[in-house]
């Protein structure tokens, strides 16, 4: 066997171990995820939760109506958030790129503090409200990027700028508007205490719907990496193709948001470490970065409610504390990497 | 054939090309050569339709209106600025395969036996597995001819294929160029390397002052006198070395 093809059977295990150890950490995630909080709930009581009825014990009440929403929530948060750096790092050819710093982000804060401030709180009109926010932030540094042939570098402090930008919007609005102010520092740290079903179900599954999307465009995405020129002479219409991802990236960010404020931590680094372990192939990247930001998201949370209980403090800290170590393990042991960088 | 009939191109607020015409046959190495901003990119990305002309007629093997798929069905073009992802070789010959696909796009086994056999006849099956970042930019410049050869076009259009290449590089690449089109290819190629270029090409346009200034065998070129009236330095043949060479002023 040459060289070559003991490289390529090489990455094939190491990306089968990756998704076996993606599902295991997902599985682990989840079952804590439902089980340690401030009250503990055994398999028995979650059990009993099917068998007999939400409403029958409280236990059950806890499972379904805290645990299981909080816990599903903190999945496709995780998720999305993940792809979504992944696809909008893709897009801008820049590795510093996330959905926290180009603005995506804040852009959809901005949509969801409007929201507040309107007395809407959850249900299909936040999620789209939140994805307009995060979509035409996403555009305008984007577009203007492109106009003004800015730098990698100058992209991600057009970035900085919108978020800045965006946050004094939101910061005004909540300094004149009482009853937003509750959510302000919780929803800026980002966290999972206040989802509740009305805000979940359509977030879920316009996260859902636009992961499954994205799955079917792997190939798009890969083709977009070559630069603007060889995607067009491959047959691509690259403004087209890249609006379209933008669009998908900002639905993605924008329902996360919308449930779970501005986490802003999982969207670089699970892509950096996704990407360092598995290569830049779309269809494994987004994949596995759904698998292990997901993970990720729901590990912290868990942690985030059980670590000082009964007192809870926001999953952005935990992320950061548990998210930074590892990503500059990461990023020091890694090899390959993106040579444009 | 590729026919260029009279095509001006340019940016909106400037004309860089005006009037070009211009045929690219089947089984035919072109070499464009020019001064630095002559416009010999724009050239190319004029006919793959990156930059639209402003005036004239482009014909395709007799047709004029090509979508973005079609033109890339019969012509594959090399940028000159390539990606240096962590794609793998394999994976990037196999993206030859794009514009033959609608969506979903998924590559079958047909498409993979197309790629691979692109990947023999550049001869690097062995670095099919290499990410592009490990690769110099010799093999790297072969990945993107296997691609091009993948995409199984007519013609290929080349932007400075020999940059950054080292000498024996640029010859190897030469040799490819050649090789492709005697077996039927078109091939154009924007050349700096004058006597790469003049010793390997079927024919050499020269661009200068937006027109295409000659357009015939490098031999015809060489002693027009073009090429000292462009450039300032001049070039020789040598009939015993049977290639060509730079002609320096003496000191």
């Amino acid at each position: 066997m040459n060289n070559s093809a003991q490289s390529c059977l090489k990455k094939t295990n190491r990306i089968t171990w990756l998704y076996l150890a993606g599902f295991l950490f997902l599985g682990i995630s989840v079952i804590a995820g439902l089980t340690l909080g401030s009250t503990g709930l055994t398999f028995f009581e979650i059990k009993q939760a099917f068998t007999e009825g939400f409403g029958s014990s409280a236990g059950a009440r806890i499972f379904a109506f805290v645990r299981l929403p909080r816990t599903a929530a903190a999945l496709v948060c995780g998720a999305a958030l993940s792809v979504s750096g992944a696809v909008i790092q893709g897009v801008l050819a820049n590795r510093l790129a996330s959905p926290s710093i180009v603005g995506v982000n804040s852009g959809a804060g901005l949509a969801v503090t409007i929201c507040t401030a309107l007395g809407i709180y959850g249900g299909w009109r936040l999620s789209v409200f939140s994805f307009l926010g995060a979509f035409a932030a996403v555009m305008l540094v984007s577009l203007g990027s492109r106009k003004w042939g800015a730098s990698r570098g100058t992209v991600i402090l057009i970035g900085v700028a919108m978020n800045s930008l965006l946050g004094a919007v939101s910061d005004t609005i909540i300094t004149f508007t009482p009853n937003v102010g509750v959510m302000s520092n919780d929803f800026k740290i980002g966290e999972f205490s206040a989802v509740t079903y009305q805000k979940l179900i359509p977030a879920a599954f316009m996260i859902l719907i636009t992961l499954i999307v994205l799955l079917t465009l792997t190939n798009e995405l890969d083709v977009l990496t070559l630069g603007d020129d060889n995607a067009k002479g491959l047959g691509m219409n690259t403004s087209v193709m890249r609006t379209v991802f933008l669009l998908l990236a900002a639905l993605l960010a924008g329902c996360a948001v919308s449930l779970a404020g501005l986490l802003s931590f999982v969207g670089l680094i699970v892509p950096h470490a996704v990407r360092r372990l598995a290569g830049s192939k779309s269809s494994h990247l987004i994949a596995l970065c759904a698998l292990f930001g997901s993970a990720f998201v729901c590990l912290c949370d868990t942690i985030a409610r059980t670590a000082f209980a009964p007192y809870e403090i926001p999953v952005g800290i935990i992320m950061a504390f548990l998210g930074a170590p590892f990503f500059v393990f990461i990023l020091i042991k890694g090899k390959g990497g993106h040579a444009r960088d | 054939m590729i026919e260029l009939k009279k095509v001006t191109a340019g940016y909106p607020s400037k004309t860089v090309l005006s009037e070009i015409s211009l045929s690219v046959p089947k089984g035919t190495l072109i070499s464009v050569i020019g001064k630095n901003g002559s416009g010999k990119s724009t050239l190319l990305k004029t006919v793959i339709g990156i930059i639209n002309a402003k005036s004239g007629e482009m014909l395709f093997d007799g047709e004029s209106e090509l979508s973005r798929q079609s033109m890339a069905k019969k012509v594959s073009y090399l940028a000159q600025g390539k990606s240096v992802s962590d794609m793998t070789v394999e994976q990037l010959v196999l993206h030859g395969r794009f514009p033959h696909l609608s969506y979903p796009r998924r590559y079958s086994k047909k498409d993979r036996e197309i790629s691979s056999a692109a990947l023999r006849q550049m001869g690097i099956a062995d670095i099919a597995g290499t990410p592009l970042s490990a690769l110099s930019g010799g093999m790297r410049q072969k990945a993107y001819i296997a691609m091009a050869l993948a995409q199984d076009t007519d013609y290929i259009l080349l932007d400075e294929p020999t940059t950054y290449l080292d000498i024996s590089n640029q010859v190897e690449l030469m040799k490819i160029l050649r090789s492709l089109a005697d077996r039927g290819k078109g091939i154009v190629a924007v050349m700096h390397d004058l006597p790469l270029a003049f010793g390997f090409s079927d024919r050499i346009a020269v661009i200068k002052g937006a027109k295409i200034a000659a357009f015939d065998t490098p031999q015809k070129i060489c002693d027009s006198g073009i090429v000292q009236e462009v450039f300032g330095i001049d070039l020789q043949y040598s009939p015993a070395e049977k290639s060509y060479h730079y002609k320096y002023p003496s000191r």
